[in-house]
């Protein structure tokens, strides 16, 4: 490996590190910024949005793209929430939040590929049917529950410990698990090759039509599994939470070094790309700025991660 | 090749046909193919060579007919079957996955794996086993497919193909995108594979390539194989009949050279880094053609000349006026046009009509007080529909549906339309049937005479020669020599274009 590539590997991680690095500067917040309870807290806000970014990684590096991303969260914490009301046990409900994440992205994927039409435009249409669905399933209000051991999964109560909450653990080795299907498995290469010339792929004989729906199969079994995270912070089912999330995620996974025009992606890209825009998020938080600056800022972060990014590869071209 | 009662054929057509919707795209094709034996496939487009050639390799399924793969029946059921039955393609357009490695390229759909798993050395000692095949074992495997020049990723194409042992490779179109110097070293390639006894059908435009490289030859058209034979010993004049079904008698119109006064003038040219200090001067009534390998800077010259490139020194004077800070706006106001080598992709709006398409350069022309007059658009394009023969159903027909050829003249009949007084024609002919080639040269001729200055970029010789009054060679960015149409050699130009050393 040479140089530049290397560069080009650990860009988004720069970029991590110049984050953190801005914070540390203004002594007012630093004492706090930089102690290991904030970084957990840092973490456990990012497993939302990391989680999501494995499904979206998949997708996107696929040629695809899912707008309906935060209905599914919200759809899926009310899904989980109604089931601990009627007592279901812990890993059960783990288990029926995750499939109804992928019946959703079954959803989305057999409209994407057996009818051929635009991942946009498919789901920008179950970006509002799923939020529909969750209201109604919900009653158009809050699913509440006495207690549950998910409720601990997210939990920022104890900041002064060393462990880190479920969750976090949760994310990780989600991560790491998507990292190596990407790498190591058929599948994983199919995504690849879809997005990087689909035409071909079909040609090679690549099952495309199978290998699409597949796709958002799993994403959305990560979206469920990110919107059980949702209601263990929560602890409650929301059907009016994590509107335009999956613009985070997205964001997340541009500047995690992925192309929108597919082929191009990493697992480890899209988690640092989530750490960016938490430790922003956080350290915006910290400096007192108005959640307005937050935003202005973030964006203009996107914006500047993917020109430097093209300035990288025009470089290494 | 075969004597009857002996072996049966590597492979047997008979009486394939196929119908898309009313269309019958074969009626009834048949064709043999001996072991060891490169067959030509030739035919305009439009005859049926894709169908047939698609429906052997396992991406269609025939209406009626049989298939014999060496005295066996042969019925694939999709591409990858097909591959393992020994049928293997190779695509017109290069069909490689541009961000995936070499190695992923080659085995892409019929990975080694174990449970989904990937077998990653296994993967790779298949595919380097394949490159050797073509001896080009030293490929660096993991180096990402896009990076590579074109004629190595056709390589990995071919390397793709034989991965399998095919008995039968199907090659189409395989050169349309190579320069010569690539195109020889496939043309040693197909030998090897000969040697090997790999039977090629091989599917080309180029009768002076397909004289070269074929055994035996059959012609195909509107669905039918109106002849077929030995291709030793058979005269191009002959091919072409069978193909077009008329006489045919030159395929370039014969011109007179009537340069006038110089019109353009160019000099110290550079651009990026392709092209460095080029200059040429270019008279009213002249055919300049450009020369050069692929990568000697030809397009990247016209295009620095037009204004789409941005240039980094030197001086374009028109018509003795100087033109600095060009623009591709302030080009087609002061007569200059581009037909770009690109048409899928730059050329034309695919989706948009011929009408659009037609006019683009000039619609503020047809605007009174903003509002666009389409019936008068309409209009102007139905007049280059005819006068070029478009076939075309209407100027509202979107250009996507129409074939090579014409989308090419709808490309042209923009130029036409603005009207250009000098036409800057990067590959005009590149993929297109010989009928629509005949009658494009036609028109570049008769823009000559009418006094227009023409520069024709081109890949291939025979037009170059057929048509210029003065042929220019490009080599690495720089205009290395410019002389008369008949100071020149094939094998001199051939020479300049490479350089002294190679």
């Amino acid at each position: 490996m040479n140089s530049r590539s290397l560069l080009a590997k650990l860009g988004p991680f720069l970029g991590l590190l110049l984050v953190i690095g801005l914070f540390s500067l203004p002594t007012e917040v630093r004492g706090y910024f930089l102690t290991y309870a904030n970084f957990k807290i840092i973490l456990t806000q990012t497993v939302i949005v990391a989680i999501g970014a494995l499904g979206m990684t998949l997708i996107i590096v696929s040629g695809g793209i899912d707008l309906s991303v935060g209905s599914a969260i919200a759809f899926t914490s009310v899904v989980g929430a109604l089931l601990i009301q009627h007592g279901w046990p812990a890993a059960a409900v783990v288990l029926a939040v995750v499939v109804a994440g992928s019946g959703i992205g079954l959803l989305n994927g057999a409209a994407i590929a057996g009818l051929r039409m635009t991942p946009f435009i498919i789901t920008l249409g179950t970006l509002g049917v799923v939020r529909g669905a969750s209201k109604w399933l919900a009653n158009n209000e809050t699913v509440n529950y006495d207690a549950s051991p998910i409720n601990s999964w997210m939990t920022t109560a104890n900041p002064f410990g060393w462990s880190l909450p479920a969750g976090s653990w949760v994310a990780l080795v989600a991560a790491i698990g998507t990292a190596l299907m990407l790498r190591q498995t058929v599948f994983g290469r199919h995504i690849f090759a879809i997005g990087s010339n689909e035409a071909t792929a079909r040609l090679c004989g690549v099952p495309t039509v199978r290998t699409k729906i597949l796709i958002y199969v799993v994403a959305g079994g990560f979206f469920g599994l990110a919107g059980l995270m949702q209601l263990s912070r929560l602890r409650q089912g929301d059907p009016t939470v994590a509107v335009g999330l999956e613009l985070d995620i997205i964001a997340a996974v541009i500047i995690g070094g992925a192309s929108l025009s597919g082929g191009v992606g990493t697992v480890l890209g899209s988690m640092i790309g989530a750490l960016i825009m938490a430790v922003l998020r956080n350290g915006s938080q910290q400096m007192g700025w108005p959640t307005y600056f937050q935003e202005i800022i973030i964006g203009v972060v996107i914006i500047a991660a993917v020109f430097l990014d093209r300035l990288r590869q025009a470089k290494a071209a | 090749m075969t004597i009857p009662g002996a072996m049966p054929p590597r492979l047997r057509l008979t009486g394939i046909c196929k119908s898309f919707g009313a269309t019958q795209a074969l009626r009834g094709v048949s064709l043999e193919v001996a072991a060891g034996e490169v067959h030509a496939l030739v035919g305009e487009n439009g005859a049926g060579k894709s169908t047939l050639m698609n429906i052997l390799s396992g991406a269609l399924l025939a209406d009626a007919g049989t298939l014999e793969l060496d005295g066996a029946p042969y019925a694939p059921r999709d591409t990858l079957d097909a591959r393992h039955c020994g049928v293997a393609m190779i695509h017109q357009e290069l069909s490689l996955a541009p961000h995936l490695s070499v190695w992923e390229n080659i085995v892409l759909g019929d990975e080694p794996n174990r449970g989904g798993w990937l077998r990653r050395a296994e993967a790779k000692s298949h595919a380097r086993l394949a490159l050797a095949r073509l001896g080009h074992e030293h490929l660096d495997l993991d180096r990402r497919a896009g990076s590579f020049p074109i004629a190595e990723q056709q390589i990995i194409e071919i390397a793709r193909a034989l991965r399998t042992e095919p008995r039968v490779l199907i090659m189409d179109e395989p050169t349309s995108s190579l320069a010569q110097a690539d195109t020889e070293r496939l043309f040693g390639v197909i030998r090897q594979l000969r040697e090997r006894g790999v039977s090629i059908v091989y599917i080309s435009h180029f009768l002076e390539e397909v004289e070269r490289v074929a055994d035996r030859y059959t012609v195909l058209k509107d669905g039918q194989s109106v002849g077929t034979g030995v291709m030793k010993g058979t005269p191009q004049s002959q091919l072409v009949r069978l193909m077009v079904g008329r006489e045919v008698t030159a395929l370039y119109p014969p011109r007179v050279s009537i340069a006038g006064a110089t019109v353009l003038e160019v000099s110290g040219l550079s651009a990026g880094r392709r092209l460095k200090r080029a200059g040429f001067t270019l008279a009213a009534g002249e055919i300049l053609g450009v020369a050069g390998l692929i990568g000697a800077g030809r397009t990247e010259l016209v295009r620095a000349v037009f204004g789409l490139d941005e240039s980094a020194g030197g001086v374009v004077t028109l018509a003795g006026r100087s033109f600095p800070n060009r623009q591709p706006r302030g080009s087609w106001q002061s007569g200059v046009g581009l037909l770009s080598e690109d048409r899928k992709e730059e050329g034309l709006m695919l989706p948009l009509s011929v009408a659009e398409n037609t006019v683009l350069t000039k619609l503020e022309s047809f605007g009174r007080f903003g509002w666009l007059r389409r019936r008068d658009i309409a209009a102007a394009a139905a007049t280059w529909i005819e006068r070029l023969g478009i076939k075309a159903s209407g100027p509202g027909q979107p250009v996507r549906e129409l074939s090579g050829g014409n989308q090419q003249k709808v490309a042209l009949a923009r130029l036409l339309e603005h009207p250009a007084r000098i036409f800057l024609l990067d590959e005009p002919t590149r993929g297109i049937d010989v009928g629509s080639k005949a009658q494009i040269y036609e028109l570049i001729a008769g823009l000559a005479r009418e006094g227009r200055a023409v520069v024709l970029v081109s890949s291939y010789l025979p037009e170059l020669f057929g048509m210029c009054d003065r042929i220019a060679v490009m080599r690495r960015g720089e205009l290395v020599d410019c002389r008369p149409n008949a100071d020149w050699t094939e094998s001199t130009l051939m020479t300049a274009a490479v350089g002294a050393a190679a």
